[in-house]
């Protein structure tokens, strides 16, 4: 009897220890893409990288990517722009406001809005925006597209933020008779300003690295973007490396991968800038729980 | 009176943290009502995407029939002979769709990414939230946001020049010449192609769905009430057996809630698929390995062409299409949303993982 037990714990240790081991081989299979993808793209880019890459235009299959880096970077202040102050002030009331059923049917769709697929929202775009309004392929679609599928990630995390503002700091401005809309912008917004900075890095990062919602609106131009809303087609990062890397060309390709290392090189910064400033409020916190 | 218990409950929840006294501000005053009416913004762009997708689609759902769903053809027609008018909907000579392949390839794609998704996302979850240090758990998930954070061209340029052809060369050629002659083995057996097809999609989709699921279940885990499980390692389990007793019944309900919102992503990922699928139409893979599409891969790579059929129901039946993904995602989500509300307390990421 007892010698049935010892061996029947000893199964259970062995059992373990290989859960352990499985779980552990898991959690490496887990990281290494994300490695292997990184080391992949930027081992491909960059022997054959020079700055022209950067300050030329594209020309044909060949050429830079200027014309695309600004096209990204005036799309992604856009969306920043319209997206941002959206998702911040849906935040503001879905956490302030909202109540009972209208809170959760509105929270609701915005969480809904973000499963949507990325291309139904581009088709959407292009039927409306591109064509319905006849704005063309253009900066104004391209933003306005992308601006619906990023809004729900700032909505989210704003929501989220000023929820975990500590009562007290409200009710201690209160008692000092601050007006509402004082508290609102002096004790709520800054308390919570590190939840929303990093909500905005999200959907920073999200803007830089989509590629269907844009296809089909903001269109591409080899030509640096016009500073107009309507029928000024740009370039943008993703677009090279979705039109460029099965090109026969061995500097298409190149771009391809160019424009890859570039977009990962930004999430990798984004990543390390959101990680810097949880670390930084972690450190100069007042609610230290 | 039923809904003032809930209020009440409401106002009494955690959730009314950080809430300021709005009463005194007025329901009129205008942060109230613009920040209300931002609020209003994906209820009424949801709306839009429905109605303007089912407008579009409509001449096309009218001339497609039910055959669209149980067909297989995607044949455009003639952009060349005379258009033809059949059922009020004018359309070009012998144009004939059907999208099962596209459903089909979008749903098992999706499945097979599954297989591969959860166990390595729920035993890395496992592993980080029970044995590593904290410090070290800070930068796991820092991998999971850059996993998450990764373009999806990006995932599709791997796939297409680095990992498909690594596996076509090296691996499935292996698996292929011994896999047996039964059951679902035998669609393992066959050509192997040149690593463009549905199974290094598959595998592409489960490494972009990871982050989803993994990170829900790391904190859901964090989650599970300490005492239980002290309990249990009292009653003298072992670290596995209180996971699978304890810990496992507690966060089942979240962690099935993120598998369906991660199938529900895999379902409605374009570019990726688009790079790796090689999008063949009007036909089935004839073994894993084959190639194939899926409906958002082929709206992303037809809409180009279909934009010049002069009659428009190519445009209009990939709406369709699209009027299916969007219905399909849609019922995902709103499932995944509806049951993690109903049992656990957490709620769900949204979109990638957030």
């Amino acid at each position: 009897m007892s010698q049935d037990t010892s061996r029947h714990s000893g199964n259970r240790k062995l059992i373990n220890l290989a859960v352990i081991v499985l779980c552990s081989i898991a959690l490496v299979l887990v990281i290494a893409p994300s490695i292997w993808i990184v080391l992949q793209v930027i081992i491909r880019a960059l022997p054959h990288f020079s700055w022209s890459v950067i300050t030329q235009n594209g020309v044909g299959l060949g050429g830079g990517l200027k014309n695309e880096i600004v096209g990204t970077a005036t799309i992604t202040t856009g969306v920043m722009v319209v997206a941002g102050s959206i998702g911040i002030l849906s935040g503001i009331y879905l956490s302030q406001f909202a109540k009972g059923r209208t809170a959760v049917i509105l929270r609701s769709s915005s969480e809904v809005l973000a499963g949507i697929p990325s291309i139904v929202i581009g088709y959407i775009g292009y039927t409306a925006l591109v064509v319905g309004l006849h704005w063309g392929f253009s900066l104004g679609a391209g933003l306005l597209t992308l601006s619906a599928m990023v809004v729900p990630y700032i909505a989210k995390t704003t929501e989220v933020a000023l929820r975990q503002v500590p009562t007290a700091y409200i009710e201690g401005a209160e008692a000092l008779g601050f007006k509402p809309t004082r508290i609102l912008t002096r004790i709520s917004l800054k308390t919570a300003l590190p939840g929303i900075a990093t909500g905005l890095i999200v959907a920073l990062a999200i803007s830089i690295g989509e590629t269907a919602p844009l296809l089909y609106t903001a269109g591409y131009s080899q030509n640096l973007p016009k500073l107009a809303l309507t029928h000024s087609p740009l370039g943008y990062l993703t677009y090279a490396v979705w039109t460029f890397y099965n090109q026969p060309t061995v500097a298409a390709q190149r771009l391809s991968f160019d424009a890859a290392m570039l977009l990962v090189i930004f999430v990798l910064a984004l990543i390390a800038i959101s990680r810097l400033i949880v670390a930084f409020t972690q450190r100069h916190s007042e609610a230290k729980r | 009176m039923a809904t003032s218990v809930v209020e009440d409950a409401l106002a009494n929840s955690p959730d009314d943290h950080g809430k300021f006294i709005p009463a005194k501000l007025g329901r009129w005053s205008p942060i109230t009502v613009i920040s209300a009416l931002s609020t209003c913004v994906p209820l009424l762009v949801l709306i839009g995407i429905l109605t303007i997708l089912f407008k579009k689609a409509y001449p096309a759902i009218k001339y497609n029939g039910g055959g669209f769903l149980i067909g297989r053809n995607w044949r455009p027609g003639n952009f060349y002979a005379n258009p033809v008018t059949t059922n009020g909907v004018q359309h070009p000579l012998l144009a004939s769709y059907g999208a099962l392949p596209l459903i089909i390839g979008t749903l098992e794609s999706s499945v097979i990414a599954l297989i591969f998704a959860i166990p390595l996302s729920v035993g890395a979850a496992v592993i980080v939230a029970k044995k590593l240090h904290p410090r070290l758990r800070g930068f796991v998930g820092a991998f999971l946001e850059l996993l998450a954070g990764i373009p999806s061209v990006v995932f599709g340029l791997w796939g297409a020049l680095t990992l498909g052809p690594l596996l076509s060369r090296d691996i499935y050629p292996v698996i292929a010449s011994h896999a047996p002659n039964i059951f679902i083995l035998k669609y393992f057996r066959g050509s192997t192609g040149a690593g463009e097809g549905l199974l290094t999609s598959s595998l592409i989709l489960g490494i972009m769905i990871i982050p989803i699921i993994a990170s829900t279940t790391r904190d859901l885990i964090a989650q599970v009430p300490r005492l239980a499980e002290e309990g249990a390692f009292a009653l003298g389990m072992t670290e596995w057996e209180v996971t699978r007793k304890v810990t496992f019944p507690w966060i089942s309900a979240g962690v099935i809630g993120a598998t369906v919102l991660g199938f529900a992503r895999a379902l409605g990922e374009t570019m990726a698929v688009a790079m790796v699928s090689g999008v063949v139409l009007g036909s089935y893979p004839t073994n894993i390995y084959g190639t194939f599409t899926t409906i958002a891969a082929t709206i992303v790579s037809q809409l180009d062409s279909a934009l010049t059929d002069a009659t428009g129901l190519a445009v209009e039946t990939l709406a369709e299409a699209a009027l299916i993904l969007m219905l399909i995602t849609l019922l995902a989500n709103v499932g995944a949303r509806l049951l993690v509300r109903r049992v656990a307390s957490t709620s769900l990421p949204i979109g990638r993982g957030v």
